[in-house]
C-alpha cells in the first residue's frame, strides 16, 4: 500500500476513481434485497458477495449512502455491557472494528483508546463490578478502578470531590474505541459494489407483494422488483418498514442529540461516560470535542434539536471538563433511536419465511456494524439464525426471554 | 422553549412536564392483551394522543401531539376531551 500511493503520489496525472458506481437501473430481480443503504446494510451487503458468494444482491436506500443514523452517531465501539449475550455480540463487533482498515483496505480509523465509564454514587459502582465480572468471565479487557487511577486516565477531569457528583470511581474498558463511521460505510460499499453489488440511492420502499407467508416483490418509487430473501435494517423508520410487511414490532422511537466544539489542542485520549450525568466526551483527530448522550423526554420521529437538551449535555460536560466554558460549538444534531424494551436489538427471523429483520437500534447501533453486516448475512446465506444472534429473536417478547441489558449507554434511559 | 397548555394552568414550559407515554389502546389487564400492552407501545408518523402531568400543580392531562413535526394540536383533562 504505502509503495503503490508513492508512485500514485509521483505520477503526472492522477485520474480520478470513484469507490462506489453510480445507481444502475434496477434489474427485474435479485436474489437477496436489503432495505437501507446505512452501515448495517452495506455490510451485510458486503458479507454476502464477498464471503458467501451471494452477488446478485439490490441495496435500496431512500435518501443518500449511509446518511441516516450511520452518519449521526457519536461513533463509540465497546464491549461493556451486562448480559453474557450481549458481551458476546458486542465483543465479536470489537474485534472485527479491530481488523477492519486491513481487511477492507480502506482505513476507517479505529482508534482503540479505552472508554471510561464514571461512578457517581455506591449504585453505579456495584453495578460497574456486575459488567466488569461479566466482561471477564467473557474474555474482555475491563475492570472497575479506583479515584486515583481515574486521575491518573484522565488528569483534566473534575472529581469534584466533596460536590454533588463526587467520582468515587469507573470502569475501564481498555478495549474501546472510536472508528470514522462514514469510512465504515463507504469500506464496505466500495468491497460489495466491486463484487457485483448494486446501491441504488434515492430508492423508497413504499410496499411489499406477499404469497402466503413469503414476500414475493417489493414495491419502490423507482419500479417493483422480485425478490428471494428481503433484510430489513433501516435505523429509525424500521417501524413503518415492518408495518408495511405486516409486522409489528416493539419499538419507540426518541430522537438523542449530540454536539461537537471547536477544535481544541489533544487534551483527552480516552473516552469519557457519565451515566448519573447523561453525558459522554470523546476528542476527535482533528480535536473536536464530541459530546452526546441526550436522549430527548418524548417521543419523537424527528431529528430536531432543542436548547434545553443542549444545555443539559454542556451542563454534564462542563462538571467534568470546567475548562471547556469559553468553547464554542461548532455543529449539533440529533438521530431517531429505536428503544425496544430490553435495550437490545432485535435480529434475525420474522413472522414471514423470506424476510429477516436487523432493528431495533436504539443507541446501540454503530458499534454493532460490522457483526451485525456479518451475522445477518449468515443468516441469509445459510437460512439458519446463527446462535450469537438467537437471544436477540422477535419472538423473545412473546416467552418473556427478554435480556435486561442496562449496560446500554450514558443516554437518559 | 417550547410551551404545552395545562388545561388548569394555562400555556406553560414542557420541561415544567413529565411525559408519562401514549394512551394504550392494548389493556395489561385483558390476559389475551397483555405482551401488547407491555411491550408494544403505539409508535405511529402522525396524531399520537399521549398522557402528560404538569409537574407543579400534579395535574394529569391528554395532549394531541404530531410526533414528526412535535406539533402539539390539543391539550385536555383526561375524559374532557372538547367537542
Amino acid at each position: 500500500m504505502p509503495f503503490s500511493l508513492l508512485k500514485y503520489g509521483l505520477r503526472a496525472r492522477h485520474v480520478s476513481f470513484g469507490d462506489i458506481p453510480p445507481t444502475p437501473d434496477l434489474k427485474r430481480s435479485y436474489d437477496v434485497v436489503i432495505i437501507g443503504g446505512g452501515g448495517h446494510g452495506l455490510a451485510a451487503a458486503y458479507y454476502l458477495s464477498n464471503v458467501h458468494g451471494i452477488s446478485n444482491v439490490a441495496v435500496l436506500e431512500k435518501g443518500h449512502l449511509a446518511g441516516g443514523n450511520t452518519a449521526r452517531n457519536t461513533t463509540t465501539i465497546r464491549s461493556n455491557y451486562m448480559t453474557e449475550e450481549s458481551v458476546r455480540f458486542y465483543k465479536e463487533g470489537v474485534e472485527l472494528f479491530e481488523t477492519m482498515s486491513r481487511d477492507l483496505g480502506f482505513n476507517v480509523m479505529f482508534s482503540q483508546r479505552g472508554q471510561l465509564t464514571l461512578a457517581h454514587s455506591e449504585a453505579t459502582l456495584r453495578s460497574f463490578h456486575l459488567r466488569a465480572e461479566m466482561g471477564k468471565h467473557m474474555g474482555t479487557r475491563i475492570e472497575v478502578v479506583d479515584v486515583q487511577t481515574v486521575k491518573e486516565l484522565c488528569p483534566h477531569l473534575n472529581l469534584d470531590l466533596g460536590g454533588q457528583h463526587e467520582v468515587m470511581g469507573g470502569l475501564w474498558h481498555a478495549d474501546g474505541g472510536t472508528a470514522r463511521h462514514d469510512a465504515v460505510a463507504w469500506g464496505y460499499a466500495k468491497h460489495a459494489s466491486a463484487r457485483g453489488v448494486e446501491i441504488h440511492q434515492r430508492t423508497e420502499v413504499t410496499g411489499f407483494e406477499h404469497a402466503g407467508d413469503r414476500l414475493t416483490h417489493v414495491r419502490t418509487n423507482r419500479g417493483t422488483i422480485a425478490a428471494g430473501q428481503v433484510l430489513q435494517a433501516v435505523g429509525g423508520l424500521n417501524g413503518q418498514v415492518a408495518a408495511m410487511a405486516g409486522i409489528r414490532l416493539p419499538i419507540r422511537c426518541f430522537p438523542l442529540q449530540a454536539m461537537v466544539t471547536q477544535p481544541l489542542k489533544p487534551f483527552l485520549d480516552i473516552l469519557v461516560s457519565s451515566a448519573n450525568l447523561h453525558t459522554y466526551l470523546v476528542q476527535s483527530s482533528r480535536g473536536e470535542v464530541v459530546i452526546g448522550g441526550g436522549s430527548d423526554p418524548y417521543q419523537l420521529a424527528s431529528t430536531r434539536s432543542t436548547l434545553d437538551q443542549k444545555e443539559h449535555l454542556a451542563e454534564g460536560a462542563l462538571h467534568l471538563f470546567p475548562f471547556l466554558h469559553k468553547v464554542k460549538l461548532l455543529r449539533q444534531w440529533a438521530g431517531i433511536t429505536d428503544m425496544t424494551p430490553d435495550y437490545s436489538p432485535i435480529m434475525g427471523a420474522s413472522p414471514l419465511q423470506n424476510y429477516w429483520l436487523d432493528c431495533g437500534w436504539g443507541t446501540w447501533g454503530f458499534k454493532a456494524t460490522p457483526v451485525a453486516g456479518k451475522r445477518m448475512a449468515e443468516t441469509i446465506a445459510t437460512g439458519r439464525v446463527p446462535d450469537v444472534l438467537k437471544p436477540f429473536d422477535l419472538r423473545r417478547f412473546d416467552s418473556f426471554a427478554l435480556l435486561n441489558e442496562m449496560g446500554a449507554t450514558a443516554a437518559s434511559h | 422553549m417550547k410551551l404545552l397548555t395545562c388545561p388548569v394552568n394555562g400555556p406553560r414550559n414542557i420541561t415544567e412536564f413529565q411525559y408519562l407515554g401514549p394512551v394504550r389502546a392494548a389493556s395489561a389487564e385483558q390476559p389475551e392483551q397483555l405482551i401488547e400492552a407491555l411491550f408494544y407501545a403505539e409508535n405511529p408518523l402522525g396524531v399520537m394522543r399521549e398522557w402528560w402531568r404538569h409537574t407543579p400543580s400534579n395535574t394529569v392531562l391528554i395532549a394531541e401531539r404530531h410526533t414528526v413535526s412535535d406539533q402539539i394540536l390539543a391539550t385536555y383533562l383526561p375524559h374532557r376531551k372538547p367537542a
